[in-house]
């Protein structure tokens, strides 16, 4: 028997405008539980505020969203610690939660810092920094991981190593991701559902329907469209024309 | 030789010094200082509210930096005014009225030294029990509160989207922040509010990596401050208020030496 996936996040028809202006329009997505759902687009595009619409950063918006769940885990695009604050990193994973020692060992061994542990947060470089805040928002084992841009500053290397890290996160902690992502060929072969946004909801499906989309190749260029070819590569699931995954028997 | 004055002074700083510790951390770490000012400023206005209507001090001026501290987070949130033009907007304008309604209190004997500065050795029974009962339910809220608060203060938003309501917590810390005020108000007096309520912090800082050890230092080094303040005020027949600013001056410096040694 299918195990039926629980609806986390949904978002219907929202939007949110400053100064007149709107940021982003008409968004309609939703998150389950094991699917990472990706959000892609050009610089201003909305992808940013359609996360802080979905985590209820945003409170003044148009349109609805549900919350199926409060433990929420967050990787914003940027931040800034005060340096006027004496934080370790140890303090800094339980700030919004008590994690087990445990669970914050595992934690900041799963993002390769467990040996920045007992340092300040104010002296790490901006990728140790990064692999520190997605350490933090996967130890309290989150329902819903929000990451927007999540591995930026962090080396080559480590960047590949994330990306797997987040795919096998979605996996065995079944939660859902909403993920924002500049890096086209991660999106293709690692996402459920992508959502490719430009102030509105451009196109959105499997990465496989999306990269054929006509406007798809017209915000990212025709090469976009062979990033597919490329990183083609084995599904142990199909996915309905809706998004919905149909695992392989 | 100790006297009774003396002994409810000592008991009075080490009230307020328990819980200017911890708050002042928050005020240091939020980047608050001048909001401290603005709030001692408005606290004029309280006094003489309270002169006014005949009643009591502390509650007056509770209400009057509340109601200012209040104010202060609905604008920045409404008008495009930047927080240092805002708290420097309400801290002149509460400053200005609480002098136009002291003109009209000609009358009445006024002691606007004794505000300024604070009498500590003219606390008696009521004022302990009053620093003490109030600090303790400062302190026990502000237990309560510490886990959102301070994630607030890390970062906003990290707090808004794992469901820790900032705003909220930013309010009922405003709030005890006047109410730290209105208790301490007739101790050290409006000047030295603020000063008791950074530089111990800011010593604090000096000398420690993590925060509840800076929230320790701080409380240690406000008690510290009370101590060598008022015992050589005693000494020296200084003023009591100023002498226990200077103790935290002193100590500041100290912590900075020290701090310099471990690196080296």
């Amino acid at each position: 028997m299918n195990k039926e996936k629980k609806t986390l996040l949904k978002l219907e028809n929202a939007g949110f405008s400053k100064n007149n202006k709107w940021l982003v329009k008409g968004v309609s997505l939703e998150v389950r539980q094991g699917e990472i759902v990706t959000l892609i687009g050009p610089n201003g595009s909305g992808k940013s505020t359609t996360a802080k619409i979905a985590l209820g950063i945003y409170k003044e918006i148009e349109g609805k969203v549900n919350k199926f769940t409060n433990k929420i885990g967050y990787v914003p695009q940027k931040i800034s610690i005060d340096w006027t604050l004496p934080i370790r990193v140890i303090d800094f994973m339980s700030l919004t939660e008590e994690p087990t020692e445990k669970q914050i060992n595992i934690a900041l061994n799963l993002t390769g810092v467990e040996h920045l542990k007992n340092k300040s947060l104010g002296n790490l470089s901006g990728g140790e920094f990064q692999r520190v805040l997605i350490a933090r928002a996967i130890a309290k084992q989150p329902d819903i991981l929000v990451l927007d841009e999540p591995v930026q500053g962090v080396d080559f290397k480590g960047e590949i190593a994330l990306y797997e890290l987040i795919k096998k996160i979605s996996e065995k902690l079944n939660c859902g991701i909403l993920l924002i992502s500049h890096d086209l060929h991660v999106v293709m072969s690692a996402t459920d559902f992508v959502v490719c946004l430009n102030g509105h909801v451009c196109c959105s499906g499997t990465p496989q329907v999306v990269a054929k989309n006509d406007e798809y190749k017209e915000l990212f260029g025709d090469r976009a469209s062979t990033t597919l070819s490329i990183y083609e590569h084995k599904h142990d699931h199909t996915h309905s024309p809706d998004g919905t995954i149909k695992r392989k028997q | 030789m100790l006297d009774d004055f003396f002994i409810r002074a000592l008991l009075a700083g080490i009230g307020i010094a328990l819980v200017t510790g911890p708050i002042g951390c928050f005020i240091i770490w939020r980047r608050l200082s001048f909001f401290g000012d603005t709030l001692s400023h408005s606290a004029l206005l309280g006094v003489t509210m309270a002169i006014f209507f005949d009643i009591n001090i502390a509650f007056s001026v509770f209400v009057v930096s509340s109601v200012v501290a209040i104010m202060l987070l609905k604008l920045q949130k409404t008008t495009k005014l930047p927080g240092d033009a805002l708290l420097g907007l309400l801290a002149h304008s509460s400053l200005a009225v609480g002098l136009v309604v002291i003109g009209f209190l000609s009358s009445i004997r006024f002691d606007v030294m004794g505000l300024l500065f604070g009498d500590i050795l003219a606390v008696n029974q009521n004022d302990l029990l009053l620093i003490w009962i109030g600090g303790a339910l400062i302190l026990l809220i502000l237990k309560l509160i510490w886990k959102p608060l301070f994630a607030t203060t890390v970062n906003y938003e990290l707090a808004e989207a794992e469901g820790m309501n900032p705003d909220k917590y930013n309010t009922i810390f405003t709030v005890l922040l006047a109410a730290i005020i209105a208790i301490s108000i007739k101790i050290v007096g409006l000047l030295l509010i603020t000063g008791m309520l950074i530089m111990p912090a800011a010593m604090a800082r000096n000398v420690s990596n993590n925060p509840i050890q800076m929230v320790k230092l701080s409380i240690f080094g406000g008690l510290l401050s009370v101590l060598i303040g008022l015992f050589s005020s005693l000494e020296f027949n200084s003023a009591s208020g100023p002498s226990i600013i200077t103790a935290a001056l002193l100590l500041f410096c100290f912590s900075l030496i020290k701090f310099k040694k471990i690196k080296n």
